[in-house]
């Protein structure tokens, strides 16, 4: 049987690595149509990464994609679309910072409560989606998409002055979290600080693992994902697992601003970065919900982002990475969904002529009444 | 091979009607002569001229068009919109493409409303509309793949109808079907298949039912004759009053189930028989607990099990079989072993507390690979590549290992070989035995008068007749399936040797 197992790992790594392919020829076409050197751009970016300070930098910016490509891949699983995980670490960082400023524990504890109201806030702006989906039958996608926007006027209205935040010169901020929320980093001298949520997220993709393909739960929701019907004749609740996956999902991109919130800003302020949620839908299908695939998509991601900076200084605009971050996306969905299709084909074959072969090894009772008619 | 040495003639302006089991090769046959699946070898002559076709577009300009079981309708477009969608070349998307559909509609009297939106339609009108579409691109032989399946017999009626209207006008018609009873009031000529080949032309003047029967599944009927009766006197599953409303876009609200009651006792097998869509469907649902009933109970092994939702009544003993083993009994694109656990994550082997015990799972899983004698080179390949046949295999192997006390069985040998048809009643019997209680629901009278110790007749989600299947005949029971019996049905010899099911 380790026969199908190696041929899944090739269709596995077969989809990305086509995608990523394609992505880079699409990409050289439009730098040749602009009279461009269709090379040298990946040149400099290549170069421009091996230097150790842009590679912490990747790795933390990786750190917050990858929870933030989780959220979104704990609903792909179950075929829920959570477009909202940008809305939802939004509003999670701002109302942890606003908590975590305005209260003093000693060190771990200070975090934990840090980390918890923001997965509860973040799970709260999912779940409004889920109760909507379960009880009136709105589509996630359309209510995570308005409730990004409602998030947005929210925390536009918390953060000003007359309510929790405070004026810092042109920037609005809700105070700075006491040094006792700080989350410790990895300290590497002249590169930087590696964000100790590093590891905090990688332990998410691990649990992640564990929690899907280990216990009932995961299955259930797997199979809700792969056969509702069928899922729910076997039992699962289809309503609660909408509601639980939606809950789980907000509560994981609730910690997406956490690593740049602990490690790095202490504060929420108007110029924290926005628009993480999406960028976590690209790198969940780039990395086919699996936690390793998400893993290399998101350092992939993070590497374009960061890396691209050099481009300005060489006469290219940084954009050629945007460009190539959407050929990314076109790409994975059509060679995902060509491997899908081949590998299911290729499968059907291979166990048609496995088992003719056996029937034409042990041929006792005669073909007439061994052979399985398909009409 | 699920075709070899077919011959088929059929005679302009009639309606040749090819009959043959489930899985006999029907369907494969209809592909062919539609151009959606190409022959290895031989030819196909429409108006003596040899054809060859390599998609439908082909078979299409040749004056051939397909009916499919499964209506390929878009819901939210009106039915002018969906007749002239993909064949906007014709007689353009206005006010000719309407004349156009009307001269069809009133030339072979299908009452046809241009505007109707088809998700307002029921699904005698649905099938309509598949035919005006047919027609509209210019079919002159029309072929209806098992038409009668999805009908209530006054829609069968009225659908013959309209085939004698086509019929009238010069058209011809290739009817698939497995209903006997149908076949000969409609057909000029027959055609048997039997595993994948022609086996007979009849002419139904010449032929009965039961001779037509012996046609269709070989000399020797697999009637499954085990009249030793291990019923007891316990009752297993006992269901009151149950009743079932359903709100409907057209008729308003509608009673899908009424008053159903019944029970079935240790080591019985109670029989359902009736057309498809007469509530049988929402019956299972009830059961395994997928739809709420408006009113009624059900009690099994003596415990209410009303409110239990569909996990718990899995775990308590409800094993099931589901009539739609893609939509409802396997994950298609999942491996065989993760098949294996659905429908029972949180029952050894394939869990301990909230973990899945994969490796016992897996072994579990080769252990019903090889007891029930399923075909397939592993338990990592995707119950999908598997044939259905197979797959029922599979599904039967794991409801059958938790032991059930009461198995709902629809239609479990639905398109299954016959080999395999055999091996699945064998496990039915041996549960049987050991005391299981058993629903049988199935459109194959054979299978349900073979198999049951109590026949129930279901019409318009009603109970509406019971008889014993020692003395009951197809044909009799067929009638009461169309309502035109009622009661306690009996044939010559009324012997009150068994009770027919008083519990009533």
């Amino acid at each position: 049987m380790k026969k199908f197992d190696k041929d899944r790992l090739i269709l596995a790594l077969g989809g990305p690595a086509l995608a990523i392919v394609v992505a880079v020829a699409l990409t050289s076409v439009v730098l040749i149509a602009s009279g461009r050197s269709p090379v040298e751009p990946y040149a400099l970016m290549a170069e421009y990464a091996a230097h150790s300070d842009i590679q912490v930098l990747i790795v933390n910016q990786a750190a917050t994609y990858y929870l933030a490509a989780l959220a979104v891949a704990i609903g792909f699983r179950m075929n829920l679309f959570n477009i909202g995980v940008d809305g939802q670490y939004r509003l999670a960082a701002m109302v942890a910072a606003l908590v975590g400023a305005s209260v003093t524990l000693p060190g771990p504890l200070h975090i934990l409560l840090i980390l918890v109201v923001a997965m509860l806030v973040g799970a709260f702006w999912a779940g409004i989606a889920g109760i909507l989906k379960t009880t009136r039958g709105v589509s996630e996608v359309v209510s995570t998409i308005m409730l990004n926007s409602i998030a947005t006027s929210v925390v536009a209205y918390l953060i000003l002055p007359a309510q929790f935040g405070e004026q810092r010169g042109n920037n609005l901020t809700t105070g700075e979290i006491p040094e006792s929320g700080w989350f410790p980093g990895i300290e590497l001298g002249a590169a930087g600080e590696i964000y100790g949520f590093v590891v905090v997220a990688a332990l998410c993709g691990v649990l992640y693992w564990l929690v899907l393909n280990r216990t009932r739960f995961g299955f259930d929701l797997r199979a809700t994902g792969a056969g509702e019907s069928a899922a729910i004749a076997s039992g699962v609740d289809a309503k609660r697992m909408v509601l639980t996956s939606m809950l789980i999902s907000g509560a994981v991109a609730g910690l997406a601003g956490m690593p740049i919130l602990l490690g790095d800003a202490h504060t929420y302020s108007l110029d924290f970065p926005a628009g993480l949620g999406f960028t976590g839908i690209t790198i969940a299908l780039l990395g086919r919900n699996h936690p390793v695939g998400i893993a290399l998509g998101a350092l992939l991601i993070a590497f374009l982002d960061k890396a691209s900076a050099t481009l300005d200084y060489n006469g290219y605009e940084k954009e050629i990475a945007m460009i190539m971050q959407g050929m990314i996306v076109m790409a994975v969905v059509i060679s995902y969904e060509a491997v899908r299709r081949y590998g299911l084909r290729r499968q059907q074959q291979k166990v048609g002529e496995e088992l003719a072969a056996a029937a034409a090894a042990t041929d006792g009772t005669g073909p007439e009444n061994r052979k399985e008619v398909s009409a | 091979m699920a075709n070899h040495d077919i011959h088929l003639s059929v005679r302009k302006g009639t309606v040749h009607a090819i009959v043959g089991e489930n899985g006999a090769g029907k369907s494969t046959l209809m592909k062919i002569l539609y151009g959606m699946q190409k022959p290895d070898e031989g030819t196909i002559t429409v108006d003596g001229q040899e054809v060859s076709f390599s998609d439908p577009g082909d078979a299409i300009d040749r004056g051939i068009g397909m009916v499919h079981q499964h209506f390929m309708l878009a819901d939210n477009l009106t039915v002018l919109e969906n007749t002239v969608l993909g064949s906007e070349k014709l007689y353009g998307i206005g006010a000719r493409a309407r004349t156009r559909i009307k001269e069809i509609s009133d030339a072979y009297g299908l009452g046809i409303r241009p505007d109707a939106r088809v998700e307002d339609l029921g699904v005698a009108d649905r099938q309509r509309v598949e035919i005006l579409k047919v027609l509209y691109r210019g079919a002159r032989t029309l072929i209806l793949d098992e038409p009668t399946a999805v009908l209530v017999p006054q829609e069968v009626d009225a659908l013959f109808d309209n085939l004698r209207e086509l019929k009238a006008e010069g058209l011809t018609v290739i009817f698939i079907s497995h209903k006997l009873g149908e076949v000969l009031s409609v057909a000029d000529d027959i055609t048997v298949i039997r595993r994948g080949t022609t086996v007979a032309s009849v002419n139904p003047a010449d032929v009965t039912a039961k001779q037509l029967a012996e046609l269709m599944v070989g000399a020797e009927l697999p009637s499954p004759e085990t009249r030793e009766s291990t019923v007891t006197d316990t009752p297993m599953l006992e269901v009151k009053g149950l009743t079932l409303t359903e709100n409907d876009p057209v008729d308003g609200a509608r009673t899908v189930l009424d008053d159903i009651t019944f029970t079935i006792r240790k080591g019985e097998v109670l029989g359902l028989a009736g057309v498809e869509g007469n509530g049988q469907t929402e019956l299972i649902d009830a059961l395994i607990g997928t739809r709420r009933p408006d009113g009624g109970t059900v009690t099994l092994g003596g415990e209410d099990i009303t409110a239990w939702p569909t996990r718990k009544r899995r775990e308590g003993g409800v094993g099931y079989i589901p009539e739609d083993r893609h939509r409802h009994g396997l994950l298609l694109e999942a491996p065989l072993w993760e098949n294996r656990i659905l429908g029972h994550v949180t029952e050894a082997p394939n869990s301990k507390g909230v973990w899945l015990d994969i490796k016992s799972a897996r072994s579990d899983t080769e252990r019903i690979v090889t007891e029930y004698d399923v075909r397939t080179p592993g338990i990592d390949v995707t119950a999908g590549s598997l044939s259905g046949g197979n797959q029922q295999k599979l599904i039967v192997g794991r409801e059958m290992s938790h032991n059930p006390r009461f198995l709902i069985a629809a239609h479990p040998t639905r398109g299954v070989d016959v080999g395999a048809q055999a091996q699945i009643w064998d496990q039915i019997r041996a549960a049987r035995r050991e005391g299981l209680a058993v629903l049988l629901i199935s459109a194959d009278l054979d299978e349900l008068i073979g198999l049951s110790d109590t026949l129930r007749v279901m019409y318009r989600g009603r109970l509406v007749a019971d008889a014993d299947p020692a003395t009951i005949t197809p044909e009799a029971l067929g009638s009461a399936m169309t309502g035109a019996a009622s009661g306690h049905l009996e044939d010559e010899e009324p012997g009150p040797a068994r009770d027919g099911g008083e519990d009533r």
